[in-house]
C-alpha cells in the first residue's frame, strides 16, 4: 500500500505513526508544506515568550524518529488531486502516486480586507516564520497593535505581555473571545488584561493602517471608534481558513472544512481528510471544524487505522478550549452556551478572578465554561462525554458548581 | 511486577497526610493545593475519597500533548510530564476526563501522579491503608477502568 499524507502538523505525524503500527510494511510518505522538521503551532507562544527555542515546539524531538519508523518526510505543497489516476500533484510539478491519500493541511491565517495591512511591520501569527518575524519586532517597550481578541489572538497576546511590549488589542465583537466566552466571562477576561496593562479596545475596528511617512518608520493603525495609534508592530489575529483550495475539481465535498464521515473518509473514495481542515462529526450533534489539538489526534488516529483497512468508526470529539490570557486561565467545554429550556448553574467572584458556568440538559452536563480555575478541570470533560447521570448531583451543582469533581466521583467511583 | 494505587475510600479519615507527603516529595512543600493526590470531602455524607491518576490505558493527556512532553515509565507503567518538554499549554488538564492533571501556575508546567518511581510516598503516608500500593493485576481499578473507556468510546477505536 502506498499512504500519503499531505500535512505534517500533530494530525498528519500521528497518522503515519498509526499507519507504521498496523502495516509494517506499507509505503509511507508524510508531505510538510514549511521546511523543517514537523512542529506544533501550538507552541509558537511559548517560543515567543522565550520558555522554549525552536527545537522545543518539534512534534517529535528525535531527529531520527521519521527515518527510524520508515516514514519519509518530505517537503512540498499540494497543488492538485486526480482521484481517478490516485494521483497528488505538488507545486513544481512532482506526481505522488497514492493508494490512500489522506489530506491534513490544516488551515492558514486570513487577513481582513482592511487597507494597509500587507505593510511590513504587519504580521499574522501562524507559522513559525510569522514567529520569527514577531519575535524580531516585539522588543521591549515597542508599540504593538494587537488585531482579534479571539482564541488565537488571547494565547498571543500572553506572549506579548512576556515579552513586555505596550500593548493594544482591538477587537470588533464586544468582548473578548466571543466564540469561547459568555458576557461574564469576556468582561472579566477584560478587566484582567487591563490590570496587567494591556489597552483592550472592544467593539472597535481597525479601518486602516498606514506608513507614518518616512519609510521603513512606525506604522499608524487608525481604529473606530478612538485616536488614531503608533505601532511599531501590528499582529494579525482575526481567523483562520481551511487550506483545501488544491482540492478543487477533485469532487471532495467542502463546505466550512472538508466533510469526512464517521471513518474520516471524504466524499471521493481513497481520500480522507483530518485535523483543523476536517468538518467531522461532533459529539453533541452534526459537523464541525474544530481545530484544536485532541480532536486533530483523534483524527489522526481514526484515519490511519481506517485507511489501513480496519475499519474504526469514530462518535465524534468534543470541543474544549484552555486558554492563558496573561496569567488568568480559562476553560470551555461542549455546548456551554446552554440549549433552549435547559438548566444552568453559575457562581462568579468578581474580585477574586474566579467565574464557573455549568450548562444542563435535563439530567445531564452539556457544556461547561470557567475562568480562574485551574484545578481539576477535565473532569467537565468526563461528566459531559461519560455522560454521567446526575441524579441528585444536578441540585448540588445547581448549588455550588465548583464540587464538579465531588458530583463525578459519587456517580462513578464512590 | 508491576503495581498500582489501590484506593479504598471507606478506610480514608481525611487527615491529608497523603497530600503534604506528595507535595513535599514532589514540590518541596508542605501544599495541599500542589498535591498530585487529593481527598475530596463529602461532607454532608461525611465521608472521604482520596483520587488521583489512574494511569490509565487511555492516557489521553498522553494522546493530547503536541510536543511530546508526556511518556511511559516503562517500569512503571506512569504517564510522566518531563518538566524539560512540557511548554504549560495545558491541553492534557482538558484532555483527562478524570481532572488528574493540574496546572502549576508556580512552575508554568502540568504536573500529575508518576507513581513517585514505583514508590509512591501518599501509600507510604496514609496511616489506615486507605491507600494501598498493590499489584496491578488484583486491584479495583476495573471500576475506575470502565469509565475510562466510557470517555468518547470509539475515537479509541484500536486495530485488531
Amino acid at each position: 500500500m502506498r499512504y500519503v499524507i499531505v500535512g505534517a502538523g500533530p494530525s498528519g505525524v500521528i497518522a503515519a505513526e498509526t499507519l507504521r503500527k498496523v502495516d509494517r510494511s506499507g509505503d509511507i510518505t508524510l508531505i510538510g508544506g514549511e521546511p523543517g522538521p514537523p512542529y506544533s503551532r501550538m507552541a509558537i507562544p511559548y517560543y515567543l515568550s522565550g520558555g522554549i527555542d525552536e527545537s522545543g515546539t518539534l512534534i517529535r524531538k528525535d531527529a531520527d524518529h521519521y527515518d527510524a519508523l520508515d516514514i519519509r518526510y518530505v517537503h512540498g505543497l499540494a497543488e492538485s488531486v486526480a482521484p481517478a489516476d490516485r494521483r497528488l500533484t505538488l507545486e513544481g510539478g512532482e506526481a505522488i502516486a497514492y493508494d490512500s491519500l489522506l489530506v491534513a493541511t490544516g488551515s492558514s491565517a486570513v487577513r481582513p480586507p482592511v487597507p494597509g495591512l500587507d505593510r511590513p511591520g504587519v504580521h499574522t501569527c501562524w507559522t513559525m516564520d510569522d514567529a520569527r518575524a514577531i519575535h524580531d519586532l516585539a522588543r521591549e517597550g515597542a508599540d504593538v497593535v494587537l488585531i482579534g481578541a479571539g482564541f488565537i489572538g488571547c494565547i498571543i497576546l500572553e506572549a506579548l505581555v512576556e515579552r513586555r511590549v505596550n500593548l493594544t488589542v482591538v477587537e470588533v465583537e464586544d468582548r473578548m473571545v466571543p466564540r469561547m466566552m459568555n458576557a461574564a466571562a469576556g468582561a472579566m477576561l477584560k478587566r484582567w488584561c487591563e490590570a496587567k496593562g494591556v489597552r483592550v479596545l472592544t467593539s472597535t475596528r481597525v479601518t486602516a493602517v498606514e506608513d507614518s511617512g518616512n519609510g521603513g518608520g512606525p506604522l499608524r493603525v487608525s481604529v473606530d471608534p478612538g485616536a488614531p495609534m503608533r505601532a511599531d508592530l501590528v499582529v494579525v489575529a482575526t481567523g483562520v481558513r481551511s487550506n483545501m483550495d488544491f482540492l478543487d475539481g477533485s469532487g471532495v465535498k467542502t463546505a466550512t472544512g472538508i466533510v469526512v464521515d464517521d471513518r474520516l473518509a471524504t466524499s471521493v473514495d481513497g481520500i480522507y481528510a483530518a485535523g483543523d481542515v476536517a468538518e467531522g462529526p461532533d459529539f453533541s450533534g452534526g459537523w464541525m471544524v474544530h481545530a484544536i489539538q485532541p480532536t486533530s489526534a483523534d483524527h489522526g488516529r481514526i484515519a490511519a487505522l481506517n485507511m489501513a483497512g480496519r475499519g474504526a468508526r469514530y462518535q465524534g470529539s468534543l470541543i474544549m478550549n484552555v486558554l492563558d490570557t496573561a496569567g488568568l486561565v480559562s476553560a470551555s467545554f461542549g455546548k456551554w452556551q446552554g440549549t433552549d429550556g435547559g438548566d444552568f448553574a453559575e457562581a462568579a467572584d468578581e474580585a477574586g478572578y474566579r467565574y464557573i458556568r455549568l450548562a444542563f440538559d435535563g439530567d445531564h452536563l452539556i457544556g461547561a465554561l470557567c475562568v480562574g480555575r485551574t484545578e481539576h478541570v477535565g473532569v467537565l470533560r468526563g461528566l459531559i462525554q461519560s455522560r454521567v447521570a446526575l441524579g441528585a448531583w444536578k441540585a448540588r451543582l445547581q448549588a455550588d458548581p465548583h464540587r464538579i469533581m465531588e458530583a463525578y466521583l459519587a456517580n462513578t467511583q464512590a | 511486577m508491576q503495581r498500582s494505587l489501590h484506593i479504598v475510600p471507606e478506610l480514608c479519615t481525611g487527615c491529608l497526610q497523603c497530600e503534604m507527603a506528595c507535595s513535599y516529595d514532589n514540590e518541596g512543600v508542605f501544599n495541599p493545593a500542589k498535591s498530585r493526590i487529593k481527598v475530596f470531602n463529602f461532607h454532608d455524607q461525611g465521608r472521604f475519597v482520596p483520587y488521583t491518576c489512574t494511569q490509565c490505558a487511555e492516557a489521553w493527556c498522553m494522546m493530547a500533548c503536541p510536543v511530546d512532553a508526556i511518556s511511559v515509565d516503562a517500569a512503571t507503567g506512569a504517564k510522566v510530564v518531563s518538566d524539560v518538554l512540557c511548554v504549560g499549554c495545558k491541553v492534557c488538564t482538558i484532555a483527562c476526563p478524570f481532572g488528574t492533571v493540574n496546572y502549576n501556575s508556580t512552575s508554568g508546567k502540568v504536573i500529575k501522579c508518576d507513581l513517585c518511581e514505583g514508590d509512591p510516598e501518599c501509600a507510604k503516608a496514609c496511616p489506615t491503608s486507605a491507600i494501598q500500593w498493590v499489584d496491578a493485576n488484583w486491584t479495583g481499578l476495573d471500576r475506575m477502568r470502565t469509565w475510562a473507556a466510557k470517555t468518547d468510546a470509539g475515537t479509541q477505536a484500536t486495530a485488531h
